[in-house]
């Protein structure tokens, strides 16, 4: 499996608090990733390191296998990067914007660029600020894949937009990964819009990796138990999560039992339920955040 | 009117079911329906990802199953057109659809709600299933 993005042991800290700590993970090239978790745990931290915005406190990232240089310009032709906030130069033109576009990147596309923006009736003329919140996304979104990125990564690309808007939006998005191959990662915490959209899925939470891999895996490992209550799962699996009520225990497990009693019934979770029950878990095993030690922190952590 | 695909796919999001698997299942009905047939070409991977945005792998994914069912075939550079046909409805289906009518008539005199219908179906499904797997 050919990395497009990875990770050893990175982590961010913010004054006295880790935004992120001994993250290791993989993006598989070719892959749709969704990076799941809660507000605060992490995602856009990662996102920003990964795009060499910000400087990781420990640990490595690493884009293509070449490692990413904060500041660096080797990485930046091959990754797309977009902000949750769809960061644009209000008082200039679509035009200008694009022109700007044009002149800083090497491989950029302006025909398809100018042909995405005719086909979403976004004129070019018009100031950028003056655009609704859903054009300004597609045009934040347009000149990040007429940049012809390899790697794209999305922090949120849909959650300040209307539901029309987010359907072009990811409309455009998958066409894009059918034409190119491009490797997407956009992060999100709406789990059942990550879903059709990505095979690769990584839980994220209390800023450590709770659990990542494809989403075909993910389902078919894990089962819903329900029988009447006890407090022993069966032997042979792994207890993500368990929930008790005076008559009854429901345990979502990793790993098929062996032998199960026949007073147990075994469920197929949605993909939601799995999550859910590992950001739980990750709440449970995580919290609070370590504070750090004073005197390894000589710099307070500045980026 | 010849360039628009023969069938729209739709996503569900609630049903619990994969996605390729709804994208199988929503073929074999238009098979089954007649909408679909031998012959008749099916919207390409990309026209699939524009209309319902969803990873072009699970595309291909449910093609591929597709293929191997014998239902459809991709011809190098032409597209994915229909190879065979689903048995649909027929005068058969007419008399069996009004024999069920029947029993739902009866089933509701005998007080049985929407819920206990289901459930009773759902039980008699599954141990003539199983009657029929010995």
């Amino acid at each position: 499996m050919t990395a497009a993005l990875e990770t050893l042991g990175l982590g961010r800290r913010y004054h006295t608090t880790w935004g992120l700590r001994d993250c290791t993970l993989l993006v598989p090239e070719g892959t749709v990733t969704g990076l799941v978790g809660p507000n605060g745990a992490g995602k856009s931290t990662l996102l920003r390191m990964a795009a060499g915005l910000s400087r990781p406190t420990a640990g490595t990232v690493s884009v293509f296998g070449s490692p990413v240089h904060p500041n660096g310009t080797d990485h930046l032709g091959r990754v797309g990067y977009l902000d949750q906030f769809h960061p644009l130069y209000r008082y200039f033109s679509v035009a200008e914007m694009l022109a700007v576009g044009r002149k800083l990147n090497s491989r950029w596309d302006d025909a398809s660029a100018r042909k995405w923006l005719e086909d979403l009736a976004i004129p070019l003329d018009k100031r950028v600020g003056r655009l609704s919140g859903g054009q300004q996304a597609q045009v934040a979104l347009t000149l990040c894949m007429a940049k012809r990125p390899d790697l794209l990564l999305l922090d949120e690309p849909v959650a300040s937009l209307d539901p029309l808007a987010r359907k072009r939006l990811l409309q455009a998005l998958m066409g894009t990964v059918a034409d190119r191959g491009t490797t997407v990662f956009l992060s999100s915490h709406i789990i059942s819009e990550l879903e059709p959209l990505c095979n690769y899925l990584i839980v994220l939470s209390a800023s450590r990796v709770q659990t990542a891999g494809s989403i075909d895996d993910l389902l078919a490992n894990h089962r819903l138990l329900v029988g009447p209550r006890r407090d022993q799962p069966p032997d042979g699996v792994e207890v993500i999560d368990v929930t008790q009520t005076s008559r009854q225990t429901t345990y979502l497990v990793r790993g098929v039992a062996p032998t199960l009693g026949s007073d147990w019934q075994s469920l197929q979770p949605d993909l939601e339920e799995i999550v859910i029950a590992y950001l739980t878990k990750g709440e449970t095993d995580g919290a609070p955040p370590i504070p750090v030690d004073a005197d390894s922190d000589p710099k307070g952590g500045a980026a | 009117m010849e360039d628009q695909p023969i069938i729209q796919f739709r996503l569900d999001r609630h049903s619990g079911l994969p996605v390729y698997r709804q994208v199988v299942d929503q073929v074999r009905q238009a098979l089954r329906l007649g909408v679909l047939r031998p012959g008749d070409q099916l919207p390409t991977v990309r026209d699939v990802v524009e209309q319902i945005a969803i990873n072009p792998n699970t595309v291909h994914r449910a093609y591929l199953e597709l293929e191997q069912q014998g239902l459809i075939e991709g011809q190098p550079g032409r597209g994915t057109f229909v190879r065979r046909s689903l048995p649909g409805f027929t005068s058969q289906t007419a008399a069996l659809q009004r024999r069920l009518e029947a029993w739902f008539r009866a089933a509701r005199a005998a007080g049985l709600d929407d819920e206990a219908i289901d459930a009773l179906i759902a039980s008699t499904k599954r141990s003539s299933d199983t009657e029929e797997a010995k």
